[in-house]
């Protein structure tokens, strides 16, 4: 955020409704979905997160990287609710969510796939897109929403098959469709290409992509590949030590010496 | 024939009580991995509203025994929201001392079976103080059917098919229902659930609601033919509890088989050496099915199934 935002400018709503001087004298304006305050998560007496700043903007497409321990999968569980925060404050389109259950912050339009496939083996294909569609969608609207999710995750004629006997790769593609057919704003990857083939990490990737480009829907992807961050990201955010280490573009992350020492293979 | 007859009724009469005993345990069990050790006292609850519905309010019979099955119901609810899940303490704790007092007691076995086992010493003796060792019972209706030099109550046939309906109705609400979409999901994955939008908490809530009703429509069924008083609810308890045993992980599935297998061999036992034989016979079923299939009928189905998967 900038400094010349003026107090005016900061509704009681959020930060994420405030807008810099010069967004207003243009009219160019980028709205910040998601922005958390000093976000502080502790297990007992491990902090996992440390007084987290961190912000995405509408359409955005931002990575978040680290080592492990880094506290980048207990960030993504405080933004939908898994966690509860133990200090500080999560913003989204302009309202304090930090108290609000995890189906309620999917009801705002935040949507997560998490780290271990999480899909249904026991229900069918179409059993599984059915459960986030009927949340919001009857009769017809909703079959004809199942078929449109099970095909754009590549999974058409598996519909009536039991999740479990998918591969891992066609897993992980229904459980990103099971969370984008929620229709999110924000949508939260938790390592989406994890122990994938090559072909199948670039349908991972294309998918990530297309549902960025043509829904709007913004992301924040965990990833350990730092080919497949390249490949899809805009910004990065690194976190070390449960705090934000470096924020920029993937070009200045990956030259970055202190970035290289903690997390790329770069210290000795 | 008389006595093929009489074997035949008396699998109904077995399987009927077996099946509505265990159904509402079977639920809160299955879904929420709680043990409900007051089962047996939200039976008492369904019985005596019920029964004090008919009596004292003139309600008609069916309609009291909605009633019955509702306040059930309700207390279930309560019960869920104040010990199981701690929701309406941690509510008021949450706005005075600024944190939750209680743990939920979901999938805490030990721990739900010590907090309901206390819930039920209250309700029973709470029972005691307030209506005395038993109330007035009220009459079984439909009278009796005739054959032979037998008669057999009508009454207990409607109870077969009752529970029949119960398990179709039940299988239904969880296999067929938007509800019983997330109720399966929230059994499997809680998280997951949560992340796909679902209401986890009221899921519970419900779900133990809808077990209780089911206890209380039993007391509510039963409370024609059994004598009302304030322990009334151990005869169903040992039936209710082996049948949820032998019966395995699926709900309904396991319910109707254990009911179908365990009233089988009730019905074969008290038929040709009475009662006392007859449980005691239930009881070494359970025994020998518990060491040979150990994660219950159910359960054994699901392996084989998997083990032909697998192969293929």
């Amino acid at each position: 955020m900038s400094d010349t935002e003026t107090e005016s400018e900061t509704d009681s709503l959020g930060p994420n409704v405030r807008q810099t001087a010069a967004e207003l004298a243009t009219g160019d304006r980028t709205e910040t979905l998601l922005q958390t305050d000093g976000l502080v998560k502790q297990f007992g007496g491990f902090t996992a997160t440390d007084d987290v700043d961190f912000s995405v903007d509408e359409g955005e497409l931002r990575c978040l990287i680290g080592p492990n321990g880094a506290g980048k999968s207990t960030l993504l569980n405080l933004i939908t609710g898994t966690y509860e925060a133990s200090d500080g404050s999560i913003y989204y389109n302009g309202h304090d969510i930090t108290d609000l259950d995890p189906h309620q912050r999917v009801s705002r339009g935040i949507s997560m796939k998490f780290q271990v496939p999480s899909v249904y083996g026991d229900l069918s294909v179409r059993e599984n897109v059915r459960l986030p569609v009927q949340q919001f969608a009857d009769g017809e609207e909703r079959r004809r929403l199942v078929a449109e999710a099970i095909e754009a995750a590549g999974l058409t004629g598996y519909e009536d098959v039991a999740a479990a006997q998918l591969s891992h790769g066609q897993q992980q593609q229904l459980e990103i469709g099971m969370a984008a057919a929620l229709e999110p704003d924000l949508l939260l990857l938790d390592e989406p290409v994890a122990g994938l083939d090559v072909a199948e990490r670039e349908a991972i990737a294309e998918r990530i992509m297309r549902l960025n480009e043509e829904q709007g829907i913004a992301f924040i992807v965990i990833e350990h590949d730092t080919d497949f961050v390249a490949s899809i990201a805009e910004e990065v955010t690194v976190l070390h030590n449960g705090e934000v280490f470096r924020e920029g573009p993937i070009e200045e992350i990956e030259s970055d010496p202190e970035v290289q020492r903690i997390y790329l293979g770069g210290e000795s | 024939m008389v006595n093929g007859i009489n074997l035949a009724l008396q699998f109904l009469d077995s399987f009927a009580f077996i099946v509505l005993a265990a159904a509402g345990l079977a639920i809160i069990f299955g879904i929420m991995g709680v043990i409900n050790l007051a089962h047996g006292e939200f039976i008492l609850i369904g019985a005596y509203t019920t029964t004090l519905a008919a009596t004292q309010l003139g309600l008609p019979l069916v309609v009291a025994m909605v009633v019955g099955g509702v306040v059930t119901g309700v207390f279930g609810i309560i019960t869920e929201r104040v010990i199981i899940s701690g929701a309406w303490p941690n509510w008021v704790s949450q706005r005075t001392l600024g944190r939750d007092v209680i743990e939920p007691l979901y999938d805490r076995l030990a721990d739900s079976m010590v907090a309901t086992f206390g819930l039920s010493l209250i309700l029973t003796q709470g029972a005691r103080i307030r209506f005395g060792n038993s109330i007035d019972q009220i009459s079984t209706p439909f009278g009796a059917i005739s054959y032979g030099s037998f008669s057999y109550s009508t009454y207990r046939i409607v109870l077969a098919g009752v529970s029949i309906g119960l398990l179709v109705a039940t299988y239904y609400l969880f296999t067929r229902t938007d509800f019983g979409m997330r109720a399966r999901a929230t059994i499997q994955d809680k998280e997951t659930a949560q992340a796909m939008g679902v209401n986890t908490d009221r899921m519970y809530m419900l779900t133990f609601g809808i077990g209780s009703a089911l206890a209380g429509l039993t007391g509510a069924l039963f409370a024609p033919v059994i004598s009302m008083q304030p322990t009334l609810g151990d005869q169903f308890l040992v039936e209710a509890f082996v049948a949820v045993v032998v019966g395995g992980p699926s709900v309904v599935l396991g319910t109707a088989l254990s009911g179908g297998v365990l009233g089988a061999i009730l019905a074969v036992f008290s038929n040709l050496y009475g009662t006392f034989i007859g449980r005691i016979a239930l009881l070494v079923a359970a025994l020998i099915a518990l060491r040979f299939l150990p994660e219950g009928i159910t359960g054994f189905i699901e392996q084989v199934q998997k083990r032909r998967q697998e192969s293929e």
